[in-house]
C-alpha cells in the first residue's frame, strides 16, 4: 500500500495541483494559445503559398516548394526552435531592443508549421478532379481565379481534418519554446507546470499541465472527428427520381 | 426565332500531338452559325481533343481557329472561352456551391453582375431546363440528368455564341439520357450553334445538320446526316457504324 500512496502523492498530489492552478489557467493557457494560435494562422498562409507553388506549372517554383518543406519537415522542431531563436535574438535585440523571445518563437513554429500545412494543403489541392478546374476554364476564368474560386476551396474542405491535426501538434510543439528562457509573465503552461515540479520535488504539477493540454487537445480531436464525419455524410445518397423528362425543353421552346 | 448570339466556328488544318504521339492531324472542321455539327467516331480518335483544342484549353500545335470568320488565334483565350459554351461528360459541377451559384458564379465575377442580378439571371436559366426548384441544393443531391441540365444551364448562363457538348449523355444513366437530348435538341432548334461529339447515333441522325466522321486523328467522312448514316463511302465508316447501329 505505501508504494500506492507514494504513486499517488508523486503523480496526484491535489494540492500541488490546485497550487499551480491559477497561474496555468491566467499565464500560460493565453502564452500558448498565443504561440499556437499565431504560429497556425501564419503557418497557414505560407503554407498556401507553399502549396499554390507546389502545384504550379513553373518547375522552379515547385522545387523551391519542394526544397523548403524537405528542410523543414525534415529537422526536429528543437533544432529549429534554437537556432532561429538563439541565432536571431541577438540581432532582434539590437534592431528594436526587444529581449521578447515569443515573436522568433512563434516565426520558428510558423517556418516548421507552414511545411506540414503546405503539404496538407498541396494534397488537397491536388485530390480535386482534373474535370473542375477545366470547367472552370472553359467558362472563362483564368488559371488563377479557377485555382482560387474553384480547386482551392475544395481543396482546404477535403484537408480540415487534417489542418486541425496539425494544429494539436502546435499546441504540444509550442512547449518546446521555454528553452529560449521566458521571464514569468511569458511563460506557457509545460514551463509552469515544469517550474512548479522543480520547486516542490513533486511531479503533480506537470501533470496538471499534461491535463490542460488535453482540455486544449480532446475537444480537437472530437473536432476533427465531427468534421470528418460531417464531409462524408454531408453529401447525402438520397437522390430524387428525375423528375424532368416532360419539364424540359418546355421553357427552351417559348 | 433565333434568341441566341450565334456565330459560326471553323477549324482549320487543326494538329496537335503530346509527344509522339500525334493526336489530330490536320482536321477541318466547319459549323454554320445556327446549325449543329456532330462528330462521331471510335473511342480514342481525338473527337474531346478537338473540342478543347477549338476553345483553347489546349492550344495546338497548328492550324487556325476562326469565329465568324476572324481568327481567335491572337485573342486571350479566357475571353474566347466566354464565348463558347461548353458541356462535358462528368458534368463537372462545383460541389461546393449550390446549384444557383453554380450557374451565377461566371455572371458575378466574370461579367460583374450584381449578386442579386445574377441570382435572377441564373434562376431564369434555371427555368428553362426545368430545375429553377432545385436552385438552392447541391449537384450531389441532384441525379446525373439534372446535374447535367445545370451545365448546360451553367454554359447559357454566358450567353455563348457557340456551345460545345463532349459526349454529354455517355455518364449517364439510360432512363435519363433521353431528357438531356430533348433539351439539346430545344438548343438546337431554337438556332443555337454547336458542337456535338456524341454516341448518340440517332441524335446524330435526326438533330444534327452536318456529321463528321473522325478516326486517328483525322476526318474521314463529312457531310449532311442523311448521306453519312444511309451513304457510307469509306470502309472505316461503314465498319463503324455496323459496329454501332
Amino acid at each position: 500500500m505505501d508504494a500506492l500512496d507514494q504513486l499517488v502523492k508523486t503523480f496526484f498530489d491535489w494540492e500541488a495541483m490546485a497550487a499551480v492552478l491559477p497561474k496555468m489557467i491566467t499565464v500560460g493557457l493565453p502564452n500558448t494559445l498565443i504561440l499556437a494560435v499565431s504560429a497556425g494562422v501564419l503557418g497557414c498562409i505560407l503554407g498556401m503559398v507553399l502549396a499554390v507553388m507546389g502545384t504550379s506549372r513553373l518547375t522552379p517554383l515547385r522545387w523551391l516548394s519542394r526544397i523548403y518543406t524537405d528542410i523543414f519537415r525534415g529537422v526536429p522542431a528543437i533544432v529549429i526552435i534554437l537556432l532561429i531563436g538563439l541565432g536571431l535574438g541577438p540581432v532582434v535585440r539590437v534592431t528594436t531592443g526587444s529581449t521578447n523571445p515569443f515573436p522568433l518563437a512563434i516565426f520558428a513554429l510558423t517556418l516548421m508549421a507552414a511545411a506540414y500545412i503546405g503539404e496538407i494543403f498541396r494534397s488537397g489541392i491536388q485530390s480535386v478532379e482534373k474535370g473542375q478546374l477545366e470547367a472552370s476554364r472553359a467558362l472563362g476564368f483564368s488559371y488563377g481565379s479557377s485555382m482560387r474560386l474553384v480547386v482551392i476551396p475544395q481543396g482546404i474542405r477535403r484537408v480540415l481534418p487534417a489542418l486541425v491535426n496539425q494544429f494539436i501538434a502546435l499546441i504540444k510543439d509550442s512547449s518546446l519554446i521555454y528553452l529560449l528562457g521566458l521571464i514569468a509573465s511569458q511563460r506557457e503552461i509545460f514551463r509552469i507546470g515544469n517550474d512548479a515540479a522543480a520547486n516542490t520535488g513533486n511531479l503533480s504539477p506537470l501533470v496538471a499541465a499534461a491535463f490542460m493540454y488535453l482540455l486544449l487537445t480532446v475537444p480537437l480531436t472530437h473536432l476533427v472527428n465531427y468534421i470528418d464525419n460531417r464531409l462524408r455524410t454531408g453529401r447525402p445518397e438520397k437522390r430524387q427520381p428525375d423528375d424532368a423528362a416532360a419539364l424540359i425543353g418546355k421553357g427552351a421552346q417559348q | 426565332m433565333s434568341e441566341f448570339a450565334a456565330g459560326s466556328l471553323t477549324g482549320k488544318n487543326l494538329h496537335l500531338s503530346f509527344g509522339s504521339n500525334h493526336v489530330l492531324r490536320g482536321i477541318d472542321l466547319h459549323v454554320e452559325q445556327g446549325t449543329t455539327a456532330s462528330v462521331i467516331g471510335p473511342s480514342g480518335s481525338g473527337k474531346s481533343t478537338l473540342l478543347r483544342v477549338m476553345n483553347r484549353l489546349i492550344e495546338p500545335d497548328q492550324g487556325d481557329i476562326l469565329l465568324d470568320g476572324r481568327s481567335v488565334l491572337k485573342d486571350n483565350p479566357d475571353e474566347l472561352r466566354q464565348r463558347i459554351g461548353m458541356v462535358f461528360q462528368q458534368f463537372n459541377l462545383f460541389p461546393h456551391k449550390t446549384v444557383a451559384e453554380n450557374v451565377s458564379l461566371a455572371l458575378r465575377k466574370l461579367r460583374k453582375l450584381p449578386a442579386e442580378q445574377a441570382r435572377a439571371e441564373a434562376l431564369e436559366q434555371l427555368d428553362l431546363v426545368g430545375l429553377r426548384h432545385k436552385a438552392d441544393a447541391r449537384p450531389a443531391n441532384l441525379s446525373g440528368g439534372q446535374q447535367q441540365r445545370v451545365a448546360i444551364a451553367r454554359a447559357l448562363a454566358m450567353k455563348p455564341e457557340v456551345m460545345f457538348f463532349d459526349e454529354a449523355t455517355s455518364a449517364l444513366d439510360p432512363e435519363l439520357v433521353k431528357g438531356v437530348l430533348a433539351l439539346m435538341t430545344d438548343l438546337a432548334r431554337d438556332g443555337m450553334t454547336m458542337v456535338v461529339v456524341t454516341h448518340e447515333m440517332g441524335f446524330s441522325r435526326n438533330v444534327s445538320d452536318t456529321v463528321t466522321f473522325m478516326d486517328g486523328g483525322v476526318v474521314v467522312e463529312s457531310g449532311p446526316p442523311e448521306q453519312i448514316f444511309t451513304d457510307p463511302q469509306t470502309e472505316r465508316l461503314q465498319g463503324f457504324l455496323s459496329d454501332v447501329l
